[in-house]
């Protein structure tokens, strides 16, 4: 983590309520926890030397399968391009006997990315949710304008309340739509398909034909050539080769 | 008869001037906007969960399908992130070419925004001659990628491969005759640089003509001048980017201010609006398009002395080279294992921005060390322009709902994603 020269005046301004989490040389994490979020915002906002005036982006994302492998060659099964695939992690109904649990850490989370116009910088703020069965933060509403529809494609998409939001309903998903399709527990091909029925004359809704299959299984591989440990050793400096 | 005070009217989605699929159910007092209410989704087809389960080099191609009128520019949002995390930088002729097709891809896109605004207010005209100059850049696109719109051509490293040397020629048919095909291919005799140059000698002249007929045109005026004001506090409060912000006075572009690949480099101007309505945000585009004519012409100025490599070696995200792989083992692997599996990254997370045509496109991109994106957030400039159109519009009458629309330039394959 380098120090850019402004994020000692952050460390200074935001104190115990956010911590300043690892990240690429050139970008900015901070992580705060929930009830600290919109003082933590506010000052963001309007301390003179932060100045993040826009709210750029803000999005969920839900941790349940983070650095999991679907890859699972010792316990082959199942059939077709899927076989060796771990059917839990790809979103299949699990075989009957799986060791693995959930992750019992937090699951959700929401990221927002600042810009500041002014002073020309970026931010990135994350805020845990303390509730993984009831996701629920302040709306950042109040503080950014911006932040309106976003916070409701993230709630349609994963399911989190944002308190104090004005008008959260759903945004992007059919009108009826039933849970949160980002959430990693969601099947990719979904639960119900739509057609239309002459018998009915209307559009029916069903539960999917099709079945759900894994082309090309998640790995995690480590590659020592990224490793930071390694990384400006000459042997494995093979990026420099272009 | 009872006096109707105020009524709800649904606009859209399948309105001609409502750009795609829109929803927009209105509030009216007489023609008085009092509420709008956008609903959208109706295009949403998930390409961040679908980008998910797909190794990082097959998503590119969804990117494209995402603002489908400025296609490489959102690839170059992915790749940059890719890049980033991967802690690579394509070679300087790559950046060149990448540059190149997005600031061509920006004049698509103004041309395309051109055209549609001006037909939705009653210009018929621009339109024609809006997508005649569209036309020679799309045959660009074409000639490098093998598409006119969903390229598919810039890989994180670098570009699929070099610029061509030929361009496709049009030939004599029952429909064409030999001397119209003689005609239009003379510009094409030059090679696909010197066709491109080309176009940046005649193309200025080309917008003259549409300032002609727009620019001090009483009845655009009329719809455009004092329509759709946001004040510059206001258009970062709402999260505007790209000539929304700029059409509000406030002279943000990325290309400028957090440059990347080679716009450092390169010599352009930034125009800037004062009033922050319909018309000034009309002229910056205009502008816009000036400015991206001399940045192309610079950087075809550059590549026609600069030959090199378009791709890094790095083995790990480029597939070898076809004849590579008929006699080297260790090749053979690697196409393999590129092309069942893909490449891993390593686990971070960035987020990664380019001034598209429309504002601010950005990538935000999670990875936990696997061949697939953990999560994959589209930023798409539109989504923030939509959101406020409620604000924009309130207090207009019902017509001119379709210029602030137009005005935002609105696609709904980004927004709706």
């Amino acid at each position: 983590m380098t120090t850019l020269a402004w994020t000692d005046v952050l460390s200074s301004v935001l104190g115990e309520s956010a911590r300043r989490v690892a990240s690429l040389p050139d970008e900015v994490t901070v992580e705060c926890e929930t009830p600290q979020l919109i003082a933590v915002a506010t000052a963001l906002r309007d301390h003179p030397q932060l100045g993040f005036d826009t709210l750029v982006d803000l999005c969920g994302v839900d941790y349940l399968h983070y650095g999991r492998s679907e890859w699972k060659t010792f316990s082959a099964t199942g059939s077709g391009f899927s076989r060796g695939v771990d059917r839990r992690v790809a979103g299949l109904p699990a075989p009957v006997s799986d060791g693995e649990g959930c992750d019992p850490g937090r699951r959700f989370a929401v990221v927002s990315h600042l810009l500041s116009v002014r002073l020309n910088r970026r931010i990135r703020l994350r805020v845990f949710c303390s509730d993984n069965d009831e996701p629920m933060i302040d709306s950042l509403v109040g503080v950014w304008a911006a932040a309106n529809w976003f916070e409701r494609e993230a709630f349609d998409l994963f399911g989190i309340l944002f308190r104090g939001h004005p008008d959260l309903r759903r945004l992007l998903t059919d009108y009826g739509f039933i849970g949160h399709p980002f959430r990693k527990d969601f099947p990719l091909i979904g639960n119900v398909e739509v057609r239309y029925d002459p018998q009915k004359q209307r559009v029916v809704y069903e539960p999917v034909s099709i079945e759900s299959r894994t082309l090309v299984p998640r790995v995690i591989r480590h590659d020592n050539r990224y490793d930071p440990a390694l990384v400006g050793r000459p042997e494995n400096d093979t990026k420099a080769a272009g | 008869m009872a006096e109707i005070q105020s009524y709800t009217m649904n606009f859209g989605p399948q309105h001609p001037a409502a750009h795609g699929v829109l929803r927009l159910v209105l509030e009216l007092d007489g023609e008085v906007i009092q509420k709008a209410d956008p609903h959208i989704g109706l295009l949403h087809r998930a390409t961040e969960k679908l980008a998910e389960s797909k190794p990082f080099n097959q998503s590119i191609g969804y990117m494209d399908r995402l603002d489908y009128v400025s296609m490489m520019c959102n690839e170059h949002a992915y790749v940059l992130a890719i890049e980033r995390l991967v802690g690579v930088t394509p070679p300087i002729r790559a950046q060149y070419i990448r540059v190149m097709f997005d600031e061509i891809t920006r004049i698509l896109n103004h041309l395309m925004w051109l055209g549609a605004h001006g037909l939705d207010i009653g210009a018929m005209t621009v339109f024609l001659l809006a997508f005649k100059e569209r036309e020679d850049l799309m045959d660009c696109y074409e000639a490098v990628s093998g598409t006119r719109m969903h390229a598919t051509y810039y890989r994180p490293g670098g570009v699929h491969r070099d610029l061509p040397h030929e361009m496709p020629r049009y030939q004599a048919s029952r429909w064409r005759t030999q001397k119209d095909a003689d005609r239009l291919n003379e510009a094409r005799s030059a090679g696909m640089l010197g066709f491109i140059e080309a176009f940046t000698q005649r193309f200025p002249k080309a917008i003259d003509e549409y300032e002609t007929l727009l620019t001090d045109n009483r009845i655009w005026k009329q719809r455009t001048v004092n329509i759709g004001v946001v004040s510059p506090e206001r258009a970062m409060q709402l999260g505007f980017s790209g000539p929304m912000l700029r059409g509000s006075g406030i002279a943000w572009d990325l290309r400028k201010k957090q440059p990347y690949e080679v716009y450092e480099k390169l010599d352009f101007d930034i125009p800037v609006g004062k009033n922050g309505d319909c018309y000034d945000r009309y002229l910056v585009r205009i502008e816009e398009l000036r400015q991206s004519t001399r940045i192309v012409a610079q950087c075809v100025e550059w590549l026609k002395k600069n030959p090199g490599p378009v791709m890094l070696a790095d083995a790990k995200v480029r597939p070898p080279r076809r004849e590579d792989m008929k006699g080297d083992m260790e090749s053979l692997i690697h196409h393999f294992k590129l092309m069942t599996e893909g490449y891993c990254i390593p686990e971070g997370e960035t987020y990664a921005a380019v001034e598209a045509p429309k504002g601010e496109f950005g990538i935000y991109l999670v990875s936990d060390g696997a061949n697939k994106p953990y999560r994959l957030k589209c930023r798409a400039p539109g989504f923030s322009h939509l959101a406020s159109l409620e604000e924009m519009v309130t207090g207009h009458m019902l017509a001119d709902v379709v210029a602030v629309i137009g005005t935002q330039d609105i696609v709904f394959g980004e927004i709706d994603r």
